[in-house]
């Protein structure tokens, strides 16, 4: 059976739904930190809790660094945003989404006793909606739908 | 319909013949099916910036240039050899600004980082900018401080214990002989109180430029004489209220000067502490002993003693002094000195002038025309004279303002300066805050559209970093903290670090330094006035014509 027929319309429809869903939020996270005056990620880094905390705090310790990881956070997000959003390119966004939502997690991995400053807006317990999303993500790239509906049809359409 | 059939009518519709047309036009339509998405977000981003933009217009009166807090440096200035008088905790804390500390205090810093590497202190030590100074004498009357003092000051290149040491400063036995070396241009002065003002007019009279740790003075009369001293010498004099160099207080001068908080009535200043060193039961080194320690010369100045005495007895005060003889050798006494009349000048002259000085600074307030107090010692009553709780209230009528400082060394609940305007208040802790006033008049229309919410903070500055209501809660919280601190400068600023380094610039180029003798006349004033209303239980006045305390 070749992709583009394994779907119903309804599975169909409800697959691009959330992939442009998580396109929305994902390319509006990183306009609303294009937009903001000297937005910087220091200060989540250094909130990083868990194993993996003095990697993500060293990153602070380097200017040029930090340069790199801000211009990673504001454009790589609005990109692999849009790119979802379109339905182009989908498997390197989804790629780059899934290594992005790992980074947060590990960052702030939602531990017993773990206290942020920046508090998350609910209650977890190693279970978070970065990790969900994440999910969601390889979800959609086992069931792949920019090459039915979005530019990923073109892009990839048979000669 | 099931899943099973859809699919198949899925299948059928896509093999089924179609005219090239609608084909074609399918195919774009699926191709480009979810790019009015796209439109939706471009009107969302639109409209939220446009009222941005118009909230940012509001929040934009508050971000301007403030006066740059630091003095610009002389590339080629000269350097400067200092001598260093009581080397206790402040005047360890001074040569450290300086860029001078022993190596066991190098070797704990390093210990710190080791233990956890987010302690930057050894670093930031190491990195300071160098002030271009010698330390070539120092003076302390207890001998381990003495000869501490003068391992800091060979400590050249900040190094551990088995370090290479430069040439040991000479150690002086009494401030005398090191004023009078010929080797010293400049002395820090950070003994007890009861020295200061004596300490001053001798290192004026021998032509050295001084800095001296607050207060200014400890008793009334020597006030005037410090005063005229270093008015009429040619020396560049730096009194130790290091928050002069806090960058925030700047920007709430130029604030306050532009009118935007409105007609200025009330001013709420705190001491918060509640731990045994923040009430000045300091430690007491194992090595002191009447043959360590010069307690002659401890006593202090037979003519500030009697000027001390004189007045205490003749205004009913008393009961405050002493318990102890004044020559009898005590340790408690000589580490703990602040706790007695008999050498400090209580919460008045080591806290209170803090907040006056900064309130002074940003105001110019000047001498207030009258002074109340009240208080007592409620809490450490472990045989002191001065007061643990002190409530202190200055008037300035010619200004329509109170200010309020109220004190405690039994807790240290949180509490930020107030500057309360009839069109919103700042106030100060580890972040500037604005908060527009809901009868505000200047703001009227501003609040009538929603643009300001009134109670709220609306402008917030943390160290070089403009924060409006916009900031996201994230940056809000943070700023709070003062964790942007380390972030926008790279470092935190060591203010006392700032003030001597101003001082020193000042020399140099030979200009005023922030904290002169003005300011520090007026500081003394203001202290003695709070003093005098608590010892005499009654409303002390300024009398500006005649320059004098008074009863009213």
């Amino acid at each position: 059976m070749s992709e583009k027929h394994a779907y119903s319309c309804s599975q169909l429809s409800w697959l691009v739904i959330l992939r442009v869903l998580i396109g929305w939020y994902f390319m509006y996270e990183g306009l609303a930190k294009i937009m903001a005056p000297n937005w910087s990620s220091y200060a989540y880094l250094r909130d990083s809790k868990g194993i993996f905390a003095p990697l993500f705090t060293l990153l602070t310790d380097y200017p040029v660094v930090m340069t790199m990881v801000n211009a990673i956070n504001m454009y790589g997000l609005t990109v692999i945003g849009l790119c979802l959003i379109l339905g182009c390119f989908v498997k390197f966004a989804n790629i780059g989404a899934i290594g992005l939502l790992s980074l947060y997690y590990l960052s702030h991995p939602p531990l017993l006793d773990v206290h942020y400053i920046i508090r998350p807006e609910g209650s977890y317990m190693w279970v978070d909606k970065n990790l969900i999303m994440l999910v969601a993500i390889v979800v959609l790239m086992l069931f792949p739908t920019s090459k039915m509906i979005g530019l990923d049809r073109y892009i990839y359409r048979k000669k | 319909m099931s899943g099973k059939e859809e699919i198949s009518q899925h299948i059928h519709e896509e093999n089924k013949p179609a005219s090239p047309n609608s084909n074609s036009r399918r195919e774009a339509l699926k191709t480009l099916a979810t790019i009015p998405v796209l439109g939706a977000m471009a009107y969302g981003v639109y409209q939220k910036k446009k009222k941005e933009h118009n909230n940012k217009l509001v929040g934009n009166i508050f971000s301007f240039d403030a006066d740059p807090a630091v003095i610009d440096r002389q590339p080629d200035g000269k350097t400067i050899r200092l001598g260093i008088i009581g080397i206790g905790l402040r005047g360890s804390q001074l040569m450290q600004a300086l860029g001078f500390a022993t190596p066991q205090y190098i070797e704990s810093l390093r210990e710190l980082e080791k233990k956890d590497s987010q302690n930057t202190r050894y670093k930031d030590f190491l990195e300071q900018e160098d002030l271009n100074v010698e330390i070539k004498g120092v003076c302390d009357i207890f001998d381990v401080y003495a000869k501490d003092a003068a391992l800091a000051g060979a400590n050249v290149n900040k190094e551990g214990v088995n370090g290479k040491l430069e040439k040991l400063p000479t150690i002086y036995k009494h401030y005398k002989e090191l004023l009078a070396a010929k080797d010293i241009d400049a002395v820090v002065i950070a003994t007890p109180d009861h020295w200061h003002g004596t300490m001053i007019i001798d290192a004026v009279n021998a032509g050295k430029h001084v800095y001296v740790e607050k207060p200014l003075t400890w008793t009334v009369p020597e006030t005037y004489l410090v005063a005229d001293a270093v008015r009429k010498s040619g020396i560049v004099f730096q009194l130790g209220h290091q928050g002069r160099q806090i960058e925030i207080n700047h920007r709430a001068k130029g604030i306050i000067q532009k009118g935007l908080i409105g007609k200025i009535t009330l001013i709420e200043v705190s001491t918060n502490r509640n731990d045994p060193n923040g009430a000045w039961v300091y430690p007491i080194h194992p090595e002191a002993n009447p043959s360590t320690i010069d307690w002659k010369q401890f006593e202090g100045n037979p003519e500030r003693i009697k000027e001390y005495f004189d007045y205490m007895t003749s205004v009913g005060a008393a009961k405050y002094v002493g318990p102890e003889a004044r020559e009898k050798f005590s340790l408690e006494r000589f580490f703990r000195w602040r706790c007695w009349w008999d050498y400090g000048t209580g919460l008045s002259g080591d806290l209170l002038t803090h907040e006056y000085d900064a309130m002074n600074h940003m105001l110019n307030l000047g001498i207030p025309a009258s002074a109340t107090s009240s208080g007592g010692v409620y809490f450490f009553k472990d045989g002191r004279t001065v007061p643990d709780v002190l409530q202190t209230t200055f008037e300035f009528p010619d200004r329509d303002m109170s200010l309020l400082y109220t004190a405690t060394l039994a807790s240290q609940y949180k509490r930020s300066r107030k500057i309360m305007g009839t069109d919103a208040t700042i106030e100060l802790g580890s972040t500037l805050d604005v908060t527009i006033d809901r009868a505000s008049v200047r703001y009227k229309d501003k609040i009538e559209k929603g643009i300001i919410k009134p109670g709220e903070p609306f402008y917030r500055y943390a160290s070089g970093k403009s924060i409006d209501a916009l900031s996201s809660a994230t940056e809000m919280y943070f700023a709070e903290r003062g964790l942007l601190f380390s972030y926008v400068e790279g470092k935190r600023y060591n203010t006392t670090f700032l003030h001597i380094r101003e001082w020193l610039e000042c020399i140099r180029q030979n200009k005023k330094p922030s904290c002169g003798i003005e300011e520090a006349f007026e500081e003394a004033m203001a202290a003695h006035m709070g003093t005098r209303a608590y010892l005499e239980g009654r409303t002390m006045y300024w009398d500006a014509d005649k320059q004098q305390i008074t009863r009213g």
